[in-house]
C-alpha cells in the first residue's frame, strides 16, 4: 500500500513538472537525511538535520530557481544493515539523489560504498571516521564537518601551544579509542608536549574511578579523554565528582557535541577543552540560524553537525542548479569541487581532490556558570586552528583519488 | 527451561496436510514476492527468518532458551564476509566457512552451557556471547566498529553473478528454503521426537535410557549451524559485517522474532522474523517513534496472543502449523 502510495506520489511529481525540467531525474531533486533518530546520537543529528536540510532548501530559494526539491528522513537505528537497506530503496525504488548526515562510522561506511555503486552523492555531517577521505574515499562522497584527525589535531595542536604541555589519556579500549589517542599523542609530542601515561578503559564502562585517580596521580595538566559519547559524558561526571578540575588539572574531550555539554551542564563541564567546526554564537549569521532552528526544532539550538547539514545541502544544490543535472553524482561532486563553498554559517571554504571539505577548526572551553548569559551560551573560544592547519594533509590519508 | 504445548504433545509425529498446504503458500508467496517487494528487504527477512527458525529449533523443539545466538550469527558473518573480501573465496564456500566457524562455537558454547538448566543455562549462553563480542571489538580483523565493509558479492559457483538482486535473492531463498526444510525434517526424525521428550520431561528421558545431554549438544550445535549459516548469507546479501550483529541485541531481537511467531511452531518464526523486520524497516521513516511502536507491538503481542500468531493460528483451527 505504501510503495502504491509513494510511486503515486512520484508518478504526480514527475508529471507536474517532468517536462519543464527534463534533465533532472524524475523532476525532482530528492534529498535523504538519514541519522540516529531515537538513539545517542538524536540529539546532535536526528530530527534537527532534516530541519536543517528544510532551512538549506528554503534559504537557497530552491522553488524560486525552478528547483523542485523534496526531503526524506529515515532513522537508521545506528545499525549498519537497516542504513544500507533504506539507502538502497530510496535510491533504487524512490529516485533520492543525495545522502546526507550520517552519524555512525560503520553505516556511513556502508552508504559509502553503495552511493558509489550506484552513482548518487553522499554529503558526510555527522560521522567522524577519517578512512572516508583516506582508504575508503569515493568520487561521490564529501566528508563536510570534521573528522576524528582533524579532532585530535585540533585538541592536541592548540592546546600545547595555549600552555597543556603534560598529557594523560583516558583511552577507550577499542580500535576507535586507540586510533584517537595515537592521534593526538602524535601532536602533543610534535609540537613540544609530553604524554605522562595513559590507561584504557574497558567500552563501554560506567565505572572510571579507578582511572581518573590514576589520572589525578600522574599530576598532568591535561587529561585526554579518547573515548566517544556515554563514555565521555560519564567520564567528565565522575571527573567533577573527584574534583579534577577544581584542583588545576583540564579535561580535553576529543568527540564531544553541544548537545552533550548541555545534558551536562555548566558546573559539570566547565573548563572542559574541545575542538569543534561551529558554534552558534561565533557570528551574526550563525546567531540568527541558531534562533530560527530552535523555533522549529523544540527550541534546541544546532550542533556543528547541523551546521553542517545545512552547508553541505546548500553546496549541493549551487552545483545542481549550475549544472542542470542531479542524474551524475560523480558529475555532481565534480562541480562541488570545482566550486569554492560560500554559505552563511561557514563562511568561505574549498573541497579537497579526496572529498575533504576545508574550514577553520576551534578550539572551545566549556564557560563557567557565572559567565553564562543563557541556556545555550555554553562555549568561549580558545584558539582558531585555520583551514590549511586543521585537516589532515591530502598526501598522507592513503586516498586512491590523489595522484601522487 | 520448560515449556509445555499440550498441542505438540498430542500430534502425531507423521507430516500433516495443514503444514504442506501452509509451505507450498509459503513459497509460492517467496516466488512472486520480488515483483511486488522490494528484493533487498525480503532477503533480509529470509536471513532473519532462517536465524528465528535455527533459535526455535533451540527453544521450541528442546525447551532451551539460549541468550547468546548473536554469537553465531555475528561470527558465522564475520568470517563469512572476511574470508569473501580478504582470500577472494566464492560466496558459497565463504558461507560454508562461516557455518562451519559457527558450528565450533555452538559446540565449545554448547558443552560447557547444557550442563546447566533454565536461567543458568541463558546466563552462560549470553556471557559467552558477550566475551565473543568483545573479543570482535578488540580484535584487528573484524574492523572494531566500523565492520568489514565492501564485501564482494562475487560469482555463485563461479558463475552466477549475484551482483544482479534477482540472481541474490533466488540463492537466499535456495538456502532458506534448503535449510527450512532440513530443520523440518531433523524436528520430525526419531531424533527430533527424543528432543520433544527430552523438553517434555528430562528426568523420563533419561529414566528411559536417552543419554540427554550428547541429544541437547546436537541439537546446540545444529541450531548454531543454521544460525551461522543465517549471519554469513547476511553478510553476502549486505556486503558488510559489523558489531550489530554479534551484541546482545541481537541475541534478544531474535527471542522476540519466535516469540511473536510463535515458539515451538514450524512457520512461527519466519512470521515474527518478516514482522519485526517490517517494523524496523517501514518504521525507519517516522524516526524517534520507532522504539515506541515497536514496543506497543510487543506489549499487545504477548497480552493478546501468548501462543504467539501462527500458534494461535494452529489453537484455533486445532491444526499443526
Amino acid at each position: 500500500m505504501k510503495h502504491l502510495f509513494t510511486l503515486a506520489l512520484a508518478m504526480v511529481a514527475a508529471v507536474a513538472c517532468g517536462t519543464a525540467q527534463a534533465q533532472i531525474s524524475d523532476g525532482v531533486v530528492k534529498i535523504g537525511v538519514m541519522n540516529d533518530m531515537s538513539g545517542t546520537y538524536a540529539d546532535l543529528s536526528g530530527q534537527g538535520s532534516v530541519v536543517a536540510a528544510q532551512m538549506a532548501v528554503e534559504d537557497f530559494g530552491a522553488a524560486a530557481k525552478g528547483l523542485k526539491v523534496e526531503i526524506v528522513g529515515a532513522d537508521h537505528q545506528n545499525k549498519p544493515d537497516i542504513g544500507s537497506n533504506v539507502v538502497r530503496q530510496w535510491i533504487d525504488r524512490d529516485q533520492v539523489d543525495m545522502i546526507v548526515d550520517v552519524p555512525t562510522s560503520s553505516v556511513a561506511l556502508a552508504v559509502n560504498q553503495i552511493v558509489k555503486e550506484k552513482n548518487k552523492v553522499f554529503l558526510v555531517s555527522g560521522a567522524a571516521a577519517s578512512d572516508l577521505t583516506g582508504k575508503a574515499c569515493s568520487p561521490n562522497t564529501i566528508h563536510w564537518t570534521y573528522d576524528t584527525w582533524a579532532l585530535a589535531n585540533g585538541t592536541g595542536n592548540a592546546i600545547v601551544k595555549t600552555g597543556g604541555k603534560t598529557w594523560f589519556f583516558l583511552t577507550a579500549d577499542y580500535a576507535f579509542g586507540h586510533a584517537l589517542e595515537r592521534d593526538t599523542a602524535a601532536v602533543v609530542e610534535k609540537n613540544g608536549g609530553k604524554v605522562l601515561g595513559k590507561v584504557r578503559h574497558p567500552f563501554p564502562a560506567t565505572d572510571f574511578s579507578s582511572f581518573l585517580l590514576q589520572a589525578q596521580a600522574s599530576k598532568a595538566q591535561i587529561i585526554g579523554l579518547a573515548n566517544a559519547g556515554a563514555d565521555t559524558t560519564n567520564a567528565i561526571k565522575q571527573a567533577a565528582e573527584f574534583g579534577i578540575v577544581r584542583g588545576g588539572q583540564s579535561l580535553a574531550a576529543l568527540l564531544i557535541f553541544l548537545t552533550d555539554i548541555k545534558a551536562l551542564g555548566l558546573p559539570t563541564a566547565q573548563g572542559l577543552v574541545f575542538t569543534e567546526a561551529w558554534y552558534w554564537d561565533q557570528n551574526d549569521a550563525n546567531r540568527a540560524f541558531a534562533k530560527k532552528f530552535a523555533e522549529r526544532n523544540r527550541g534546541v539550538y544546532p550542533s556543528m553537525i547541523h551546521a553542517g547539514v545545512y552547508s553541505a545541502v546548500t553546496h549541493y544544490l549551487k552545483a545542481v542548479s549550475e549544472l542542470k543535472t542531479d542524474s551524475d553524482g560523480k558529475a555532481v561532486v565534480e562541480k562541488m569541487k570545482s566550486m569554492p563553498t560560500d554559505d552563511s554559517l561557514f563562511g568561505k571554504g574549498t573541497i579537497r581532490v579526496d572529498g575533504r571539505k576545508i574550514h577553520p577548526m576551534y578550539l572551545f572551553e566549556v564557560k563557567k556558570p557565572a559567565e553564562s548569559k543563557g541556556p545555550w551560551d555554553l562555549y568561549k573560544l580558545r584558539a582558531t586552528i585555520p583551514a590549511e592547519e586543521a585537516f589532515r594533509p591530502i598526501k598522507e590519508g592513503g586516498c586512491p583519488l590523489v595522484k601522487s | 527451561m520448560t515449556i509445555a504445548s499440550p498441542a505438540a504433545v498430542a500430534a502425531k509425529p507423521t507430516r500433516s496436510w495443514s503444514e504442506t498446504i501452509a509451505f507450498a503458500v509459503m513459497v509460492g508467496f517467496f516466488l512472486i514476492a520480488p515483483l511486488f517487494i522490494y528484493p533487498l528487504f525480503l532477503m533480509k527477512a529470509l536471513c532473519f527468518a532462517l536465524f528465528a527458525c535455527a533459535f526455535n529449533l533451540l527453544i521450541g523443539y528442546v525447551g532451551l532458551l539460549s541468550f547468546g545466538h548473536a554469537l553465531y550469527f555475528g561470527w558465522a558473518s564475520y568470517v563469512c564476509a572476511y574470508t569473501a573480501k580478504a582470500w577472494g573465496l566464492t560466496p558459497e564456500l565463504a558461507i560454508l566457512l562461516g557455518a562451519a566457524t559457527a558450528a565450533v562455537l555452538g559446540l565449545v558454547a554448547g558443552s560447557i552451557a547444557i550442563r546447566r538448566q533454565g536461567i543458568y543455562f541463558a546466563m552462560i549462553t549470553l556471557a559467552l556471547a558477550q566475551m565473543m563480542f568483545f573479543f570482535a571489538v578488540q580484535a584487528p580483523f573484524t574492523g572494531g566498529e566500523d565492520g568489514i565493509q565492501a564485501v564482494p558479492r562475487g560469482y555463485l559457483f563461479g558463475v552466477i553473478d549475484l551482483v544482479n538482486p534477482m540472481n541474490m535473492y533466488f540463492t537466499v531463498l535456495a538456502i532458506f528454503l534448503g535449510c527450512f526444510l532440513l530443520i523440518y525434517r531433523i524436528i520430525h526424525s526419531p531424533f527430533g521426537e527424543v528432543l520433544k521428550a527430552i523438553r517434555e520431561n528430562e528426568t523420563r528421558a533419561i529414566s528411559l535410557g536417552y543419554k540427554t545431554d550428547r541429544y541437547k549438544l546436537v541439537a546446540f550445535v545444529l541450531s548454531a549451524t543454521f544460525a551461522g549459516v543465517a549471519g554469513a548469507t547476511k553478510a553476502i546479501v549486505f556486503q558488510l559485517a559489523s558489531l550489530t550483529d554479534v551484541d546482545w541485541p541481537m541475541s534478544g531481537e531474535v527471542v522476540l522474532m519466535t516469540l511473536v511467531g510463535g515458539l515451538g511452531t514450524v512457520f512461527g518464526p519466519v512470521i515474527g522474523a518478516f514482522i519485526v523486520i517490517s517494523m524496523q524497516n517501514y518504521l525507519a521513516q517516522i524516526g524517534q517513534w520507532v522504539l515506541v511502536v515497536q514496543g506497543t507491538v510487543f506489549v499487545i503481542c504477548v497480552m493478546l496472543f501468548r501462543r504467539g500468531i501462527i500458534g494461535e493460528i494452529a489453537h484455533a483451527l486445532r491444526i499443526k502449523l
